[in-house]
């Protein structure tokens, strides 16, 4: 027996189940697939060991458009965001009693960062400024569909203005700092402005957060802005998270989502999209179960969903290539530590946020060279979060603390390749450079879950590991991402197929679902031609 | 190899012609048999659970349908539906076929079949290739190969020995002859060339160089890549693109058969109707001459295939241009592949076509004739 | 300041006579303008000079190669008649690890069969690829040619230009604009594994993405330099490289003929001090001991970080334009090796039966030599030499583009003997504890043994060998950092940002300073388009 919908979502992460609610709140009738047995991918929070909750993948929500909130009232259904602060500490290895920290307060930041240089303290509000303009600028970007020069329409057009407008207000300087700063390298700019090692590492090991890039390649600035979209000014370096941890943004959605009458199945894997005379009919399952929908949504990255989803004999060759092309490549690695008590630094406050490991650009150069070469870095740069301490709602049971932490580098692409030994390899390296910033924790582990990008990639279905779905850069943003056949969130040659989720312009996947769920909408209701015929010949 | 006359073709040197003048090669390719080297010609081996899938989604001819043993002409697309390149494909197994090509293929091939279980191999270095054209070429073939040829028909392939070597035997060529092509390895190829050679003596078999094959070809209305048409892939504008409609190639097109490269273009082509046709003309010989003589001379024609492109008039503008053109030595006729805007690519419809005499453009009247110009029952019979 | 000199009064003054202010300077005079260019060197040309460093044996010494310089500037100023006289650059060979080579010939099917010896795969795609950056170039071309829009400005001439601008991207095509957003903004490293498979090609080609910058070939950035060293251009021919008969300072001696023959004045060993303003207005300049020269405009065709850190008063300029010029980056990367050869090298992998074993086609060895080595056997030796250079030392096996141009041009050096050019990357201007001759004489052998393994015969057939850093650069040249480029060629100091934002176009904030070096738009290579826009900019805004 075949069932039918309207929509079928594939993927139950954050921009899979955004896109679900807010189709089901159209009026759609939307089946979301998922196949692990958990809702939330890779924001998911869930029990390491029983009665310790952990972020189980990534530790931080990235921006979460206020108009999504609002539209699918998330907060009626629990959410609460929760800021970081302090936004981040730095760890110097070897030498606990030194931290700096970064607050929300710019003032507050500059007066911290006094007791180490007169300079970096006076450079610190025109900096934390300057990080708010530009990534204003990325924020206004990021609220519209990606603007092309080819793309015909009104909501090119709409783009197009709305970016005129916010370029206006940035100003002539504005404008110019924007488009030199896009293409550098955080070390360039940070070197522009400041002349601490270990602010440098703090900042710069932002940068290169989620990519396998150093800190001295090109376009790192624009990342190290990309993660500042919607954070208050000021915030350098913030983070966003919810009370009970990323999932429960998931969790929210998943209310408001059932709410508007969305089902969802878990523990179900997608076979293949069904496609039928370039169009889709719906999905096979892996049982060999056929669901039935006009239309199907893929939240996956932009490889598996065409590679992996598609009969090849349905994708063009040409898009084929684009997708091969698209550079995932991840070399973030997630480790989960269960301790049995609390982590033995004196200052528990800074564990309100981010501990991070980069003690200098050098530093995190040098880590990324390995990888660079196809080796795990020898030191590795970690961003730790205890998330007890800020969210009482996360404390462990039986004084049980769990510690999340991003690790880097540990690249997908591994020379040796990954298995039981280099996974123990990368939880002793990890464990290591921990201990070197925070003596005496490894003591105190009594649990310890490691995820390589090839675990992830397993386990959650992200191609290589990316927790971006694909790298960004410069070239794999806006009108090209995922790729610029697909930047419309919709297939030109086989209609009724669509993707969403972070692999999408902007990359982030509840701003994406906004975008995403707006042009399945619009195509449902028929305004715009599925697909542009193809150009006339003309006269020689 | 007397008159040392060579050309370039897929970055080797093939003889032009092997005598001084390429006539009596044309001739023996009408009269008698003209052995060709077409070695340089790109060949893949296509094989694997997917061969025939991933086949049909690259040309626009039903592969499927195309039985063990069986060659089928065919052109294959971009997703514009505009032609990168044609060629023959060979079903030599159930999941095994070689394509040959112009220009090389492999990275479209490997673009096209991923995802799937094929097996790509280039093996232009490794497979020579012959081709044996002109009415005698069967009986001397049958000779050289020591059997009956008489059940192979046109477009089909078999397996065969000559002088111990294997071969494969195509009933295939660039000519619109009674002619056949020979697949073998590679270092076979002098051997089989040589044995050819022994067994058509008899029969007045002449080595034939690319000027001969030239004027064949536009005789048989084949077209040539790069003079004829440009790969899609190589356009530099939209202008240069053709799709299979636009070179009369429609015939190829199976619109039904599922999902392939160009589909959707391609029916949205078909339903709108088509732009441009590739159609023959021939130049009225009397009005050509009338041109010469206003000017005092007596009509004079290279004696080789003309590759520049030429403008063709109607109403008073241009309204097409001509790619190839020869004067036919058996057919007696100035003749030409052209392309032309639909409304004119009537058969029967009278142009102009330009030439040049004495260093001024002069228009000479055309009309435009069904392709081939010549077709000799021989060919399929 | 003493004004014990000369008073003559000019309509411009250029300062520095290399390349760029020698063409400025002629399209000036042509213009009828009177004009005077002093250099502070002993010889015209700045970076593009040739000088006999070793009697008999003439070195290209800096700069050693033209293919950028642009055809339209040939034309107007006639430069064949003064001299110039390009010949070909035919060849590239590559030598691998294993003692296999990649050659790249003039003939396109010849390097055709050879790279499908490698791959057939590669072979069939460097066509298209070739296509694609036909494009690139097609596209970026008029760009060159095309005084920079200014993106913030609401001027109807400025909103025109931005508007022909995004024409011009538009009239691309939709693929072609991607493939050119990627190109501006990718690794050459990424963009190259986009098209081809085999290594010692895309080491090869990804190394003429990092010439004279200070990024590796997988940093993003790279691929840009990739398409600008693509744009090679002889009589209208892209991709062609060559030689000037007898060095390249016979290009700069063209150029200061021509600009000569239109009655400029070209002064040398006249190095000026610093920039007269008066009233917030460059009326001329200082030169040497003490004479001044006043003109209308003043012309810099010094670097921005030279002409506005060291010849103008730190006072007369703006602060955000002196933080924008300070931030300038002009990090020298690059050195140069000259030999002086008794005889030919001999590339072990060209031998002949080294070819034969490897299936290659047989060639002359007199043939590859007329054409140039390049030693970048794989990409894990480019990054690895890059990797160096970001932690403060000289590579230890650099990649090294090897010319001999003596096989060109015999009259380079002693008849049966050869002059030898090596470029080599990376070679820090900056690095751990700063130049010395110890460290240049390190770096000269690291240069050598490097080649020696590809020529071992090398280190026996010297005669001579001039080894320059970048500090050496700097130090005779002026280039700051010894940047070959002027400052380096990064998406974020090209076009409206060159040298800096607001100041695109030749001018600066003093009035009637204007600039024309590498260092502005479009910047880079023997190209002269800097040192003509500036005059015709100049000449379009001449002051009353």
């Amino acid at each position: 027996m075949t069932q039918r919908y309207d929509v079928i979502v594939i993927g139950g992460g954050v921009g899979g189940l955004a896109t679900a609610a807010l189709l089901g709140k159209r009026g759609m009738d939307v089946h979301v697939v998922e196949a692990r047995e958990h809702l939330g991918g890779l924001t998911s929070t869930e029990d390491i060991v029983p009665g310790v909750p952990c972020d189980t993948v990534d530790h931080e929500l990235g921006w979460v458009p206020p108009a999504l909130v609002a539209e699918l009232g998330l907060d009626r259904h629990g959410l609460q965001l929760l800021y970081c602060d302090p936004c981040a500490t730095a760890l110097v290895p070897s030498a606990p009693s030194e931290s700096i920290a970064l607050y929300p307060d710019a003032q507050r930041t500059a007066g911290a960062l006094g007791r180490y240089s007169t300079n970096d303290a006076a450079a610190w509000p025109a900096f934390a400024l300057r990080v708010a303009q530009l990534s204003g600028f990325l924020r206004a970007l990021y609220e519209v569909p990606a603007p092309s020069l080819f793309a015909s329409g009104a909501g090119n057009l709409v783009s197009m203005l709305a970016l005129g407008r916010k370029a206006r207000s940035l100003g002539r300087n504005g404008i110019f700092d924007l488009l030199r700063t896009l293409p550098m390298s955080i070390a360039d700019v940070l070197d522009e402005s400041f002349e601490n090692t270990t602010l440098k590492g703090l900042l710069g090991a932002r940068a290169v957060s989620r990519i396998l890039q150093g800190p001295r390649s090109g376009a790192t600035a624009f990342l190290f802005l990309h993660y500042h979209v919607g954070l208050p000014s000021g915030a350098v370096r913030g983070m966003l998270t919810a009370r009970g941890g990323v999932g429960a943004l998931a969790g929210a959605m998943i209310g408001a989502a059932k709410a508007h009458g969305v089902s969802f199945r878990t523990g179900a894997t997608v076979a293949r999209i069904d496609v039928k005379n370039e169009r889709t009919r719906g999905v096979t399952l892996e049982s060999g179960e056929e669901i039935v929908a006009d239309r199907v949504v893929s939240s996956l990255d932009a490889r598996h969903t065409i590679y992996d989803l598609i009969d090849p004999v349905h994708v063009e060759p040409e898009l084929s290539r684009a997708i091969g092309h698209v550079r995932m490549r991840g070399a973030t690695a997630k480790v989960n530590l269960v301790l049995d008590g609390a982590v033995p630094l004196p200052n528990v406050d800074a564990l309100r946020g981010p501990l991070v490991v980069a003690p200098s650009i050098s530093a995190l150069e040098r880590a990324f060279d390995n990888a660079k070469h196809g080796t795990m870095s020898d030191a590795m740069t970690l961003e730790v979060r205890v998330p007890g301490v800020l969210d009482p709602s996360m404390e462990g049971k039986g004084g049980r603390v769990a510690v999340s932490v991003l690790a880097q580098w540990a690249p997908y692409g591994l020379k040796s390749g990954w298995d039981a030994a280099s996974r123990g390899v990368l939880g002793d390296r990890v464990l290591a450079a921990l201990e070197s910033a925070i003596p005496g924790i490894t003591n105190r582990v009594v649990h310890r879950e490691i995820l390589s990008p090839r675990d992830i990639e397993e386990r959650f279905g992200a191609s290589e590991g990316s927790l971006t779905h694909g790298e960004l850069a410069l070239d794999q943003i806006l009108f090209m991402r995922p790729v610029p056949a697909l930047s419309r969130y919709r297939s030109a040659s086989i209609e009724g197929l669509y993707v969403c989720g972070r692999g999408c312009h902007p990359g982030m996947p509840a701003a994406a679902a906004m975008l995403a769920a707006r042009e399945i909408v619009r195509s449902a209701r028929g305004r715009e031609p599925a697909a542009t015929p193809p150009p006339a010949p003309q006269v020689a | 190899m007397e008159a040392q006359q060579w050309r370039r073709w897929s970055g080797f040197l093939v003889a032009s012609a092997y005598e001084m003048s390429h006539e009596r090669e044309y001739h023996a390719i009408r009269s008698s048999a003209a052995l060709f080297d077409v070695s340089p010609l790109k060949k893949y081996h296509v094989s694997g659970r997917d061969a025939t899938r991933m086949l049909d989604r690259v040309v626009t001819r039903n592969v499927a349908a195309c039985q063990p043993c069986q060659v089928l002409y065919t052109p294959w697309c971009d997703s514009r539906g505009k032609v990168v390149d044609d060629g023959t494909l060979h079903r030599l197994g159930e999941e095994q076929y070689r394509l040959t090509s112009a220009e090389p293929n492999l990275a479209w091939l490997h673009d096209n079949a991923r995802g799937m279980q094929v097996d790509l191999e280039d093996a232009s270095d490794s497979v020579a290739a012959l081709s044996l054209q002109g009415p005698l070429s069967r009986t001397i073939l049958e000779h050289a190969a020591q059997r009956d040829l008489a059940g192979l028909k046109y477009f089909r392939l078999t397996n065969a020995t000559i002088g111990g070597a294997s071969i494969a035997i195509s009933r295939t060529g660039y000519t619109g002859d009674l002619g056949y092509e020979v697949w073998m390895e590679a270092a076979d190829a002098l051997a089989v060339w040589d044995a050819l050679m022994h067994s058509g003596a008899p029969y007045g078999i002449t080595p034939a160089g690319m000027l001969a094959l030239d004027i064949a070809r536009i005789e048989a209305g084949l077209i040539l890549l790069d003079v004829d048409y440009v790969s899609a892939r190589k356009a530099l504008i939209p202008a240069q693109l053709s799709s299979p409609f636009e070179l009369s190639l429609g015939w190829t097109v199976k619109l039904d058969k599922g999902s392939f490269n160009g589909a959707h273009a391609l029916r949205a082509e078909y339903a709108k109707g088509v732009d441009w046709k590739l159609v023959g003309l021939e130049i009225e010989w009397p009005s050509f001459e009338r041109v010469f003589e206003s000017l005092g001379l007596a009509p004079r024609l290279s004696a080789t295939a003309s590759r520049v492109s030429v403008p063709v008039y109607a109403d008073g503008r241009q309204i097409g241009y001509a790619t190839s053109s020869t004067w036919s030595p058996l057919l007696k006729r100035f003749i030409a592949l052209a392309h032309l805007e639909a409304p004119f690519a009537a058969h029967g419809r009278g142009v102009e076509f330009e030439i040049t005499v004495e260093h001024r453009r002069h228009r000479a009247e055309a009309r435009v004739r069904k392709l081939p110009f010549y077709d000799p029952p021989r060919k399929r019979a | 300041m003493t004004t014990n000199g000369s008073r003559t009064r000019y309509d411009a003054i250029i300062i520095g006579g290399g390349h760029n202010g020698l063409v400025c300077a002629a399209y000036l005079a042509r213009a009828g303008k009177k004009v005077l260019v002093c250099e502070k060197r002993h010889l015209v040309g700045g970076a593009a000079v040739t000088e006999e460093i070793h009697k008999g044996f003439k070195f290209s010494e800096f700069s050693y190669v033209v293919s950028l310089l642009r055809p339209e500037i040939i034309r107007e100023l006639d430069l064949p008649r003064h001299g110039l006289q390009i010949l070909p650059l035919e060849s590239t060979v590559t030598p691998m690890p294993n003692g296999n080579y990649l050659a790249a010939w003039g003939d396109h099917d010849e390097s055709q069969r050879e790279l499908y010896r490698h791959s057939p795969l590669d072979a069939e795609r460097y066509d298209d690829f070739g296509i694609m950056m036909h494009h690139m170039a097609h596209a970026v071309k008029p760009i060159l040619a095309m005084l920079p829009p200014d993106p913030t400005s609401l001027s109807p001439r400025e909103l025109v230009a931005l508007a022909r601008f995004g024409g011009h991207m538009r009239s691309l095509g939709e693929e072609r604009f991607y493939a050119l957003h990627k190109l501006m903004t990718m690794s050459s490293a990424d963009y190259l594994d986009e098209w081809f498979e085999s290594d010692v090609l895309k080491a090869t080609k990804s190394a003429s993405g990092i010439i004279g910058t200070f990024l590796g070939p997988r940093s993003p950035g790279s691929a840009y330099v990739l398409l600008h060293h693509y744009m090679g251009e002889i009589d209208g021919a892209f991709r062609a490289w060559g030689f000037q008969k007898g060095g390249t300072g016979g290009v700069s001696e063209a150029i200061a003929g021509a600009a000569r023959a239109f009655g400029a004045e070209v002064k040398v060993e006249a190095p000026v001090t610093n920039v007269i303003i008066k009233n917030g207005r460059a009326v001329g300049v200082a030169v040497g001991a003490g004479d001044e020269y006043y003109a209308d405009v003043v012309v810099s065709g010094l670097d921005p970080k030279r002409t506005f850190l060291g010849l103008v008063e730190e006072k007369a300029l703006p602060g955000d334009f002196l933080t924008s010029i300070r931030r300038f980056k002009a990090r020298g990367s690059s050195g140069k090796v000259n030999l002086a050869l008794s005889e030919l090298p001999r590339f072990t992998c060209m031998e002949p039966e080294n070819i034969a074993r490897w299936g290659g086609v047989q060639i002359p060895a007199a043939r590859y030599l007329r054409g140039a080595v390049s030693v970048s056997p794989t990409m894990e030796y480019v990054e690895t030499a890059y990797d160096d250079a970001k932690h403060g030392a000289f590579s230890r096996r650099p990649y090294m583009d090897v010319v001999i141009p003596s096989m060109i041009d015999p009259s380079m050096a002693p008849p049966g003997q050869h002059v030898m050019s090596i470029f080599c990357q990376y070679a820090p201007f900056n690095i751990t504890g700063g130049w010395d001759d110890a460290k240049r004489e390190a770096f000269g052998d690291a240069v050598i043994n490097a080649l020696a393994v590809f020529a071992p015969n090398i280190k026996q057939a010297i005669i001579a060998r001039q080894v320059l850093t970048p500090a050496d650069i700097e130090r005779i040249t002026g280039l700051t950092e010894g940047n070959i480029f002027q400052g380096e060629l990064a998406l974020d100091q090209l076009f409206f940002l060159r040298p800096a934002a607001g100041y695109a176009k030749y001018r600066s904030p003093i009035e009637r300073l204007y600039q024309c070096g590498s260092g502005t738009h479009p910047g880079g290579g023997i190209m002269g388009a800097s040192g003509r826009l500036a005059a015709l900019t100049m000449l379009g805004d001449w002051p009353a």
